[in-house]
C-alpha cells in the first residue's frame, strides 16, 4: 500500500507552529485532548500533513499513529490541502446510480490524484461529496461554486480546461 | 475482597466481586473462547466470540469484560451461543484471506482452531471483500499482510502498551478499517525496533517472520560450505513447545541433537560467547568506574532495545556498551579466530544463528557487524523456524537423544545461560566483575533482587568499598521509565540491563505461539525463565571468566578484555534514528 503523505510541499510557518504549540501547552493535561488539538490545527492550516502531525503527537506524548488513526477515522480531517479549485462529486444516491463514481474516476485519473488529495501545484483538490440537491442534473460534480450536471467521463477534459489559469 | 454468588450454566459458584464472566469461568473450569482478548492490556470486548447469556439481560454479552454480580445466571454455551459463535466465525472468515493449505500459521492458528471446534462447514457463506494479498515486507524481520488480518488490535497492544512504540494502529473506519503505521507508511520506514512481539501475539497469519530458512537448507546442502550453528540460550527453553512438551521444558540435548541430524558441521552455543560479551562488558563497567566515563553503563545484548534507544533516546547512546552481541561476538570470533585455527577460509564458513528473536534479523544487517570484511552471521532464524526446518527434515524430537554441543564455540559458563530472562545479563556480569573487584575467587553467585520476571528491578551491592547501583528492566514501556528517571537525576545507578521483550529473551518475538489463553492464564515467561536457572544451576562452571576457551581465545588470539584487537573485532558502534 502506498502510503498517504500528501505530495503538495508544506508551507506551515513558524509562528503558525507557535500558535499549534501553545494551544497542546494549554490544552495538554485535560483528559480527551487529542481531538480539539487536532481541530485547532486544522483551522490554522487547513489540513493535517505528516509535519503537523508530528508536532502534535510530539506535543500530545502519544504515538503519531495514535493521531493518524484519528485524523483518518473522521471524516472532518483532511491530510491534503484544499486546491485554488476545489472540484467535489456528488456520490449521493441519484448522482451515483446516474455514473458519478465513473466521472469520479475520470476526475482522478485526469488529474493523476485520489479522492481527497490535492495536486501539487495546488491548483485542483477533488472530494467525493453527498448530495447537493440538484438531482434533476444527475450526475452532476461542482468546482467551488460551478455546478456541472448530465456529465459523461468524456466531458471532464474539457471542463478541466476551463481552469487553466 | 468480597466473594457473590453466581450459577453458571445452572452450577453454583462463589467467585470474588469484580470478576469478569470469563473469569468466573474459568474457576468453574469451563473455558469461553476469546480472540481480541489479551488480559490487561486488550480487554476491549471486540471479536465478540465470547458472548455468553446472562439471565435478564437484553441481549448476549461480552464475557471477557462483563463483571459478575450477586445472583447472576450465566449460560455459556446454550445453542442460541454456540450458533452466535459459529456465525461470528463466517462474518470474520468473509473478510480474511482464506490460504489454510499455505499459510504459515495453518495447524497453529486460533481462527482455524475454532472454526473447527465450532463446525463451520462453508467458509464461504459469506462473500465479503475477499481480500486479495496486502504485503508490507519493507522491514528487515517481518511481513505484515493485512488481507488475513481479522483487526483484533492485538498486535497494537502489545507494540502500545508494553513495547512504547505504537508504531501500528487502526486506520480509517468501517469495511476501510486497517492495521496500519501512521500515513500508511510501511513498518521499515517508521520508529519499529523490530521486537517482534506483534507476531507474538498474531492470532492468524497475517505477521510474521522473514523467512531464513531457506537460505540455511541451501547452504547445508553445499559441500563448499562449512555451516556453523549457535544457539541462543532462551532457545532450549521454549523449542519443544513446538512439538507438544510443556512450556518450561529444557531441551538443550535434543535441540543439539536435531541441528547435528540437519547437517550442521558444527553444533556451537551461542553462551559460548555471551561469556566473552560478560568478559568485555565487565571490563568496559570497570573502567568506566575507574576513569570517570559515561555512566551508567547499559547492556547491549538486546538488539531492539539498541534500535528503541537509538530511535526514541539517541542522548543515550553514551551510555550504551560498545560490546557487540552474544550473536555477533560468536560470529565475529567464527570468521576470525575459529577459522585462522581451523585453516578454514572465512569466505566459505556460513554462519547460522537460532534465536528467540526477530530483532537479531536486523542487527545482523547492521553496519560495523563485520570483523573479517564479511558479515560476522550469515542467516538468522527463529525458534519458530528452527522447528519448522525439523518437523520437514522428519526429526522425531520429542524422541531425539540428548547430545552435547561440539568443540570449542559450543562451550558455556551457567552465567552464559541466564542471559536468556530478564536480569541474567547483570547477574552474569555481577559475578565476574565481583571477583575481579575483590581479586578473590569464590564471590557470590547468585543474586537474587535482579531474578523475576517484574518489569523494573533495583539492587545495590558493595564490593571492595565500591558501592554498585544496578536496574534491570524488560518490556520498552519498563525500560522508558528507568531512562525517565535516569535523565531526571532521579536515580543515580552505574550499571543497567536492558531487554526489549517482557520477560527478556525466553519471551522474546521469536519464541514458539502460544495461543491467547494460555497468554491470558499461564506464566510463560516465568516457565521459560525456571528453565534458565536451572540449567545454570546444574553446570560446574558457573562464571564467565571461567569458561576455558574464553581463555585460551585472550591467551592465544585477543590478548585480554578490552585489548585493542578485542575491540575491533568484538565491539560496534552506533547511530541515532529519528523518531518521525
Amino acid at each position: 500500500m502506498a502510503n498517504t503523505i500528501s505530495a503538495v510541499p508544506f508551507q506551515g510557518t513558524p509562528e503558525q507552529e507557535k500558535q499549534l504549540r501553545d494551544k497542546i501547552a494549554e490544552l495538554k493535561n485535560e483528559g480527551g485532548a487529542l481531538m480539539p488539538v487536532m481541530q485547532y490545527a486544522q483551522e490554522i492550516y487547513g489540513y493535517l500533513p505528516i509535519e503537523v502531525q508530528k508536532i502534535i503527537a510530539e506535543g500530545m506524548d502519544v504515538p503519531m499513529e495514535e493521531v493518524y488513526g484519528v485524523a483518518t477515522f473522521y471524516a472532518q480531517f483532511n491530510l491534503n490541502p484544499k486546491g485554488k479549485y476545489k472540484i467535489q462529486t456528488c456520490l449521493g444516491t441519484a448522482c451515483y446510480v446516474k455514473g458519478s463514481g465513473d466521472l469520479h474516476a475520470r476526475l482522478e485519473k485526469e488529474l493523476g490524484i485520489k479522492s481527497g488529495e490535492c495536486t501539487p501545484d495546488l491548483k485542483f483538490s477533488l472530494d467525493g461529496c453527498r448530495c447537493i440537491g440538484a438531482c434533476g442534473l444527475a450526475p452532476v460534480i461542482m468546482i467551488n461554486s460551478d455546478v456541472y450536471g448530465r456529465l459523461v467521463p468524456d466531458d471532464i477534459p474539457g471542463i478541466l480546461a476551463k481552469y487553466e489559469d | 475482597m468480597a466473594n457473590v454468588n453466581i450459577k453458571i450454566n445452572g452450577m453454583p459458584l462463589s467467585v470474588p466481586q469484580g470478576s469478569t464472566i470469563l473469569e468466573a469461568a474459568r474457576i468453574a473450569g469451563i473455558r469461553i473462547p476469546t480472540l481480541c482478548y489479551l488480559k490487561d492490556i486488550n480487554e476491549i470486548g471486540a471479536c465478540r466470540i465470547c458472548l455468553v447469556e446472562v439471565k435478564g439481560a437484553r441481549g448476549p454479552v461480552a464475557a471477557c469484560v462483563y463483571p459478575v454480580n450477586e445472583g447472576m445466571e450465566v449460560f455459556t454455551n446454550t445453542p442460541k451461543i454456540q450458533k452466535n459463535r459459529k456465525t461470528e466465525l463466517e462474518l470474520i472468515l468473509s473478510n480474511h484471506r482464506r490460504e489454510c493449505l499455505s499459510c504459515v500459521r495453518s495447524g497453529d492458528c486460533e481462527l482455524q482452531a475454532l472454526c473447527r471446534e465450532y463446525g463451520v462447514e462453508d467458509e464461504t457463506r459469506f462473500a465479503g471483500a475477499n481480500p486479495v494479498e496486502d504485503i508490507d515486507d519493507t522491514s528487515p524481520h517481518m511481513i505484515r499482510d493485512n488481507s488475513k488480518c481479522i483487526l483484533c488490535r492485538r498486535c497494537v497492544a502489545v507494540c502500545r502498551q508494553y513495547q512504547d512504540c505504537g508504531v501500528i494502529g487502526p486506520n480509517e473506519r468501517g469495511f476501510a478499517t486497517h492495521i496500519g503505521c501512521a500515513f500508511d507508511q510501511g513498518l521499515g520506514e517508521v520508529a519499529c525496533v523490530s521486537c517482534g512481539q506483534c507476531i507474538n501475539v498474531c492470532l492468524v497469519g497475517a505477521l510474521y517472520e522473514k523467512d531464513g530458512t531457506a537460505k540455511v537448507w541451501e547452504a547445508l546442502a553445499d559441500p563448499t560450505k562449512h555451516v556453523v550453528v549457535q544457539t541462543a540460550p532462551a532457545v532450549r527453553a521454549a523449542l519443544g513447545e513446538a512439538f507438544g512438551m510443556p512450556i518450561g521444558t529444557d531441551v538443550e540435548g535434543k535441540m543439539v541433537a536435531s541441528l547435528r541430524r540437519l547437517g550442521f558441521d558444527k553444533v556451537f552455543d551461542t553462551n559460548f560467547s555471551a561469556d566473552l560479551t560478560i568478559m568485555e562488558e565487565a571490563t568496559e563497567l570497570l573502567e568506566r568506574v575507574k576513569n570517570g566515563g559515561t555512566l551508567p553503563l547499559i547492556t547491549s545484548c538486546s538488539p531492539g532495545w539498541i534500535k528503541y534507544c537509538e530511535h526514541y533516546y539517541p542522548e543515550m547512546i553514551p551510555n550504551l556498551s560498545s560490546c557487540k552481541s552474544p550473536q555477533q561476538m560468536f560470529g565475529a570470533i567464527t570468521k576470525t579466530w575459529y577459522a585462522k585455527k581451523n585453516e578454514i577460509d572465512p569466505k566459505n564458513i556460513f554462519s547460522v544463528s537460532v534465536m528467540p528473536c526477530t530483532a537479531k534479523k536486523f542487527e545482523n544487517t547492521r553496519d560495523d557487524q563485520s570483523a573479517a570484511g564479511i558479515p560476522d552471521v550469515d542467516v538468522t532464524i527463529t525458534t519458530r523456524e528452527l522447528a519448522a526446518m525439523i518437523k520437514r527434515a522428519g526429526l522425531d524430537f520429542v524422541n531425539l537423544p540428548d547430545e552435547q554441543f561440539d568443540n570449542p564455540l559450543g562451550e558455556g559458563t551457567g552465567a552464559a545461560v541466564i542471559f536468556g530472562a530478564t536480569g541474567g545479563v547483570m547477574e552474569a556480569a555481577l559475578r565476574t566483575a565481583v571477583e575481579w573487584i575483590t581479586g578473590e575467587a569464590g564471590g557470590p553467585i547468585e543474586f537474587n533482587d535482579v531474578r523475576g520476571t517484574e518489569g523494573i528491578k533495583e539492587a545495590a551491592y558493595t564490593v571492595g568499598g565500591l558501592t554498585v547501583n544496578v536496574a534491570v528492566a524488560s518490556g520498552l514501556a519498563n525500560v522508558r521509565k528507568v531512562i525517565e528517571m535516569i535523565k531526571s537525576g532521579e536515580k543515580n545507578y552505574q550499571f543497567v540491563e536492558f531487554m526489549a521483550c517482557p520477560g527478556g529473551c525466553v519471551n522474546g518475538g521469536g519464541q514458539p505461539h502460544q495461543p491467547g489463553e494460555v497468554h491470558n492464564t499461564v506464566d510463560i515467561r516465568g516457565e521459560r525463565a525456571k528453565v534458565l536457572y536451572s540449567n545454570d544451576a546444574a553446570r560446574e562452571l558457573r562464571r564467565s571468566h571461567e569458561n576455558p576457551v574464553v581463555k585460551a581465545i585472550y591467551d592465544e588470539y585477543l590478548e585480554k578484555p578490552g585489548s585493542h584487537l578485542a575491540h575491533e573485532i568484538l565491539h560496534t558502534s552506533y547511530v541515532a534514528r529519528k523518531k518521525y
